[in-house]
C-alpha cells in the first residue's frame, strides 16, 4: 500500500474527521503537526491554494478540504463503509456534510463574542443550525449514519467536543437535555464509539488552548467592542 | 415502473441549472416546475425543510437538495452513459476540491459585483477575475475541466457563464479580454445540447438582474 501521511494540527476539529476517518478503516498513516503560525515549505507545496489543513498526502499526492478527504478515503478504502450504499441515502449523507461545512461554523462565530447583540445573534444562529441537526439531522436516530456512525457523524464531530469547549469559554450552554434531547444523547454516544473516544485531543488542554487563542483574538480587536 | 423526476427550480439560478444540464446528459425526462421564490410552494417547504431552497430534484418522492449533490446522485444513478465524475479516486478528489472551489468563491464574489450597497463592486471585480483565472490555469490546455470529456466541474461552472454577460456590464470588464481561454471553454460547452438546452438566456438574464437592482434601489 502507498504511504499515507496527514498534516494537521492537535486541536483542530477538522483534522480529527481525516483521523477518525482512517482509524475506523484501519488505514496506517504518518502524522505531521502543523504549526501554522510558521506555516512549513511542505504544507505551501500540498495546498497552494488555502494553505490550511488538514492534508491527506497518499503515494506523494495531496488531497485538501476535509469533506472532499473523507469521500477520498471512501472511495480508496472501502471496508467499514462510512456512506450508506442506497443512492438517495448518500445524498442525504452529503447534504448533512455540506450543512456541517456552511452551517456550523457559527459555533466558532459564537466563540469570538464577548457579549451583547453580536453574542445573542451568534447564539440565535447556533441554536437554529442545532435545531436542525436535531429535527431534520438526527431525528430519533441513534446516529446519524443510523446504528453505526457514518460520514454525517464524523462531520458533526465538533459539535460533540469542541462544542461543551466553546460554551464553557463563553458562558453559554447551548445543547441540554430537555431542549435538544437527541442530539444531547448522541454528543455522548458518538464520544463513547471506542476509535473515538480513543481519539481526541484532552479536555483541558484544549480548553487552555482556545482560552488563551480566544484572549489573543479579543485583545488584538481592542476595547468597546 | 419508470422513474418519476421532478425538479423544483427558479429559472435565473445558476445552481438549478446544473440539475438541467446533468439530466439533459444522461438523456432524462422529467416534469420542471418553476418556484415563485416569494411565495414559495409547500411542495418545496415539504421538500427541502432545512434551507428551503432551489434546486431540489424529487425522483419517485424522495428529495434530494444542493445542486452539485444532486448532479453526484443523478451521475451515481444513472450510470449508463455519460459519466460526470472520473473513476480514478484521485481524480474524483480533484473534480470535488475544484467545484467547491466554484461553490465557495464565485457565487458570494458574483454578487459583490451586481447587488453591492457598499461599494464593493471594484473589490468584488478584482477578485471574481482572479478566481476565473485560477480555474482557467486549472482548464490547463484540456478541452474540458473533466479532461478529454465534459464532467462534474464543467457542470458546476459553465451555468454561471450565462452571468457574464451581466457581471461584465455592471463590473465593466471584459471576460474574454481578462481571461480568453475560459470564455473559449465556455463556447465550447454550449455547443453541447445538454448545455445549450439548459443554460439561459444572457440578455434576459441582465433584465432580470436589472429589474432586481431596480427593486433594491440600487440601479
Amino acid at each position: 500500500m502507498e504511504e499515507v501521511k496527514l498534516i494537521g494540527t492537535w486541536p483542530s476539529p477538522f483534522s480529527y474527521r481525516v483521523i477518525w476517518a482512517l482509524k475506523l478503516k484501519g488505514i496506517p498513516y504518518e502524522y505531521i503537526e502543523e504549526d501554522l503560525s510558521n506555516k512549513s515549505p511542505m504544507l505551501l507545496q500540498y495546498n497552494p491554494l488555502h494553505k490550511k489543513i488538514p492534508v491527506l498526502v497518499h503515494g506523494g499526492k495531496p488531497i485538501c478540504e476535509s469533506a472532499v478527504i473523507l469521500q477520498y478515503i471512501e472511495d480508496v478504502w472501502p471496508q467499514n463503509p462510512l456512506l450508506p450504499n442506497d443512492p438517495h441515502e448518500r445524498a442525504v449523507a452529503r447534504f448533512w456534510v455540506q450543512f456541517a461545512e456552511n452551517k456550523v461554523p457559527c459555533i466558532w462565530r459564537l466563540f469570538r463574542t464577548t457579549g451583547g447583540e453580536e453574542q445573542e445573534k451568534a447564539k440565535k444562529e447556533s441554536m437554529e443550525m442545532l435545531r436542525a441537526l436535531e429535527e431534520h439531522g438526527l431525528r430519533d436516530k441513534k446516529f446519524f449514519g443510523g446504528d453505526k456512525i457514518g460520514i454525517a457523524d464524523i462531520a458533526f464531530g465538533q459539535v460533540a467536543h469542541w462544542l461543551e469547549m466553546i460554551e464553557d469559554l463563553v458562558g453559554v450552554k447551548l445543547i441540554e437535555a430537555h431542549t435538544f434531547p437527541h442530539l444531547h444523547a448522541w454528543t455522548k454516544n458518538f464520544k463513547q464509539v471506542p476509535i473515538i473516544k480513543e481519539n481526541l485531543p484532552d479536555y483541558g488542554e484544549m480548553l487552555m488552548y482556545f482560552k488563551r487563542a480566544r484572549d489573543n483574538f479579543l485583545a488584538s480587536r481592542g476595547p468597546g467592542m | 415502473m419508470a422513474d418519476e423526476i421532478v425538479l423544483l427550480s427558479y429559472w435565473p439560478s445558476m445552481f438549478g441549472m446544473r440539475v438541467r444540464v446533468a439530466l439533459a446528459e444522461k438523456g432524462l425526462k422529467y416534469e420542471y416546475r418553476e418556484e415563485d421564490l416569494r411565495n414559495k410552494s409547500p411542495l418545496l417547504l415539504m421538500m427541502n425543510p432545512v434551507h428551503k431552497k432551489i434546486p431540489v430534484l424529487i425522483h419517485n418522492g424522495k428529495p434530494i437538495s444542493e445542486s452539485m449533490i444532486i448532479v453526484e446522485y443523478i451521475d451515481e444513478v444513472w450510470n449508463h452513459k455519460s459519466p460526470l465524475l472520473p473513476t480514478d479516486p484521485y481524480q474524483r478528489a480533484q473534480a470535488r476540491f475544484w467545484a467547491d472551489y466554484v461553490d465557495k468563491k464565485l457565487f458570494d464574489i458574483g454578487k459583490k459585483i451586481i447587488w453591492s450597497t457598499k461599494g464593493e463592486e471594484e473589490t468584488g471585480k478584482k477578485e471574481f477575475i482572479e478566481c476565473l483565472k485560477l480555474l482557467e490555469g486549472e482548464l490547463g490546455d484540456n478541452p474540458y475541466f473533466g479532461g478529454e470529456n465534459f464532467g462534474f466541474v464543467d457542470v458546476s461552472l459553465v451555468t454561471f457563464s450565462c452571468w457574464f454577460h451581466t457581471y461584465e456590464s455592471y463590473g465593466n470588464f471584459s471576460i474574454e479580454t481578462e481571461c480568453p481561454k475560459l470564455v473559449a471553454w465556455t463556447k465550447r460547452c454550449l455547443e453541447k445540447e445538454s448545455v445549450s438546452s439548459s443554460l439561459a438566456d444572457p440578455h434576459k438574464i441582465h433584465d432580470f438582474a436589472s429589474g432586481m437592482r431596480k427593486r433594491l434601489g440600487i440601479e
